[in-house]
């Protein structure tokens, strides 16, 4: 190791910023190009959403209906039954995607997804609590369900606070409110009458069943008011992600941005789950595969915004026409989700960073 | 310190002035810091020594507003730093904290990048400015080779230059560092206490580091302040503060002191119990 030559800081390098530059501009380029080929692979697939089905449409026939120019029954196929339905998963995706990304990153733990720390049961819990024992529906439920995910995530922080926030305390206090959670939609469950409880158990797989524009609209708006929001906290999360003496010292206000990009976090979690159910694992997965495709280091929230789509709506697409049972969305993310959570628990267990 | 009288120091020094006035900082109900009032002088090295737990990071930290203060203030040019907006302060005072931890896979022009975070706001995104500083802050530390390697691969002694880069990246006159040099062999130390003592000759930075090792501290200071109980026990030039006395009353160590061979600056030899130089299998 050499010693720092002092006439390394007099020569005040006039080559260095073009090296900052090329590093820079080489993690931008591997960005975009990540995004540009997400956003294909979503067209192809909301594509072949719109298209497979017990009515199949040729592509030109898809073309013609959603520019207008479509008959009277592919119409109502495309834009009344299938469009929402692929919409849906869309902005659920989006949803859980930036959700699950973000709260990894404010808690620095792999772990820290809403679906694992139980704010999407916590909206399960809210939505069944609505349907079952008050009777509601529509809008109602879905904001008893927003309700749900707010005291789910109100439980979490009052119980995991102390004096600061650990990540690993709040993945741990998160995980026995998600256990509570479940069981309090499990109990409600068992004392429903048959009709009922098929109705409520969207809430506890996660499905685009039901989806319709009647739901697909408060999500879109949700998610105009929510995803620019969120992407304004991608400069603050960059520097939080360093520990809160670094970001502070760098001059970030480090409780308030937190608050505001856990309250984005749970409001996200919370909107795609009214419109969806918890469907399981893409919040938890969509960050590290965003991030391994960018080799960013830092939340990435567009990218995992974009898996998160993708997910959801290739596993509607899966579901619903590629295997050989209708499965709902729910039950495909998590046959795919669950063994990347063992996965990562055996090789953070190996890797002795369990926390 | 006639090691220095051949480095040619900057007169004018900085024009920020960091102070605090009766300054009271608690855990709980515990007084950490008790009523303490110091001014940094501008433009020089000052070394905070002290025992373990005697509140000389607490200080640090409540200097760069990381700590709120019970009762007093922190002063930066006569303005409380705990009233001040938070990016105004970063333009002007960083702080290096102890044992930082870096993000999984991040490169080291991307790290060093995140320091740039009190020069951006809502309409003002990455620019050349921005470039140029990383690439300074790189050079000054000797880690441009190392601009699109990770953290993660690099040794302990080179982390702390990235981090210190980091810090340099924010480009502020004053600089607080947290114990830069505990977890690093003795060569790395002297490189980081060399690179400190660079940035101050020659960009007028002035420094403030938290440090264990009494020696250096002697050695690499302008100004020391040695606290005890939360208070200040002893401050000045180390030649003027440094006996055995003081270590007795800071440390409660017994110690001769006597000259540094190459910088005539105090070095503080301990007593203790043993004096173990004869080998143990002789009796």
């Amino acid at each position: 190791m050499t010693a720092y030559a002092s006439t390394r800081l007099a020569a005040r390098s006039r080559t260095g910023a073009p090296t900052v530059r090329r590093v820079r501009r080489h993690a931008r380029t591997r960005s975009t190009t990540v995004c540009l080929g997400l956003v294909v692979a979503l067209v192809v697939v909301a594509g072949a959403g719109l298209t497979l089905g017990d009515y199949p449409l040729p592509l030109g026939q898809l073309v013609a209906t959603l520019a207008g120019h479509g008959s009277t029954a592919s119409s109502f196929i495309v834009l009344d039954l299938r469009l929402p339905r692929v919409l849906t998963g869309l902005l659920v995706g989006v949803c859980f995607g930036l959700s699950g990304t973000m709260f990894q990153n404010l808690l620095r733990n792999p772990l820290a997804s809403p679906d694992i720390i139980g704010i999407s049961y916590g909206a399960s819990a809210g939505g069944v609590l609505a349907i079952l024992l008050l009777g509601w529906t529509g809008m109602a439920v879905s904001g008893a369900a927003l309700s749900g995910a707010l005291v789910s995530a109100g439980l979490i922080y009052a119980l995991a606070w102390r004096g600061g926030l650990s990540g690993y305390r709040f993945v741990l206090v998160g995980v026995g409110v998600s256990a509570l959670m479940l069981a309090v939609v499990e109990y409600l469950m068992t004392r429903a009458d048959v009709y009922e409880a098929s109705a409520a158990l969207v809430w506890l797989t996660g499905s685009l069943n039901g989806s319709s524009t009647t739901q697909l609209h408060p999500l879109a708006v949700a998610c105009l008011v929510l995803v620019p929001l969120t992407l304004l906290t991608g400069r603050a999360l960059l520097v939080l992600q360093l520990g809160d003496d670094v970001a502070a010292s760098v001059g970030l206000r480090v409780e308030v941005a937190r608050l505001a990009a856990i309250a984005l976090a749970v409001l996200l979690a919370a909107v795609a789950t009214a419109a969806a159910g918890p469907v399981g694992f893409v919040a938890f997965v969509a960050g590290p595969v965003a991030r391994r495709l960018t080799r960013g280091s830092g939340p990435s929230l567009v990218p995992a915004a974009l898996v998160g789509a993708l997910v959801v709506v290739l596993s509607d697409v899966l579901g619903q026409h590629l295997l050989p049972v209708e499965l709902p969305v729910g039950v495909v993310t998590a046959a795919v989700g669950a063994p990347y959570l063992l996965f990562l628990l055996v090789r953070s267990n190996r890797a002795g960073v369990g926390g | 310190m006639s090691g220095r009288s051949s480095v040619e120091r900057r007169d004018e020094g900085t024009s920020h002035r960091l102070e605090t006035q009766g300054l009271v900082l608690s855990y709980g109900d515990l007084p950490v810091v008790d009523d303490l009032s110091v001014t940094i002088p501008d433009g020089r090295i000052t070394v905070i020594v002290g025992a373990n737990g005697c509140g000389k990071s607490t200080l640090l930290r409540g200097m760069a507003r990381l700590v709120n203060p019970v009762r007093g203030a922190v002063l930066l040019d006569g303005r409380s730093v705990h009233h001040t907006p938070s990016k105004e302060v970063a333009r002007v005072l960083g702080l290096l904290p102890q044992a930082p931890v870096a993000p999984e896979g991040i490169t080291v022009t991307d790290l060093v990048g995140r320091g740039r975070y009190p020069h951006q706001g809502w309409f003002r995104t990455w620019g050349t400015a921005d470039d140029e500083a990383v690439a300074q802050a790189l050079a000054a530390t000797g880690t441009t080779d190392l601009a699109d390697r990770r953290i993660e691969d690099m040794s302990g002694g080179q982390r702390q230059r990235v981090w210190i880069a980091m810090a340099l990246a924010q480009e502020t006159d004053l600089l607080l560092l947290d114990e830069p040099t505990t977890y690093l062999d003795l060569a790395h130390q002297i490189d980081v206490l060399d690179l400190l003592t660079d940035l101050n000759r020659q960009r007028g930075t002035t420094v403030v580091v938290v440090m264990h090792d009494l020696n250096l501290a002697c050695r690499y200071a302008d100004h020391m302040i040695a606290m005890a109980a939360g208070a200040v026990a002893a401050q000045g030039r180390p030649s003027d503060v440094v006996t055995a006395e003081l270590v007795q009353q800071v440390f409660g160590l017994e110690s001769m002191v006597v000259a540094d061979p190459v910088s005539g600056t105090p070095t503080v030899v301990p007593i203790g119990r043993h004096h173990c130089a004869e080998p143990a299998s002789r009796h």
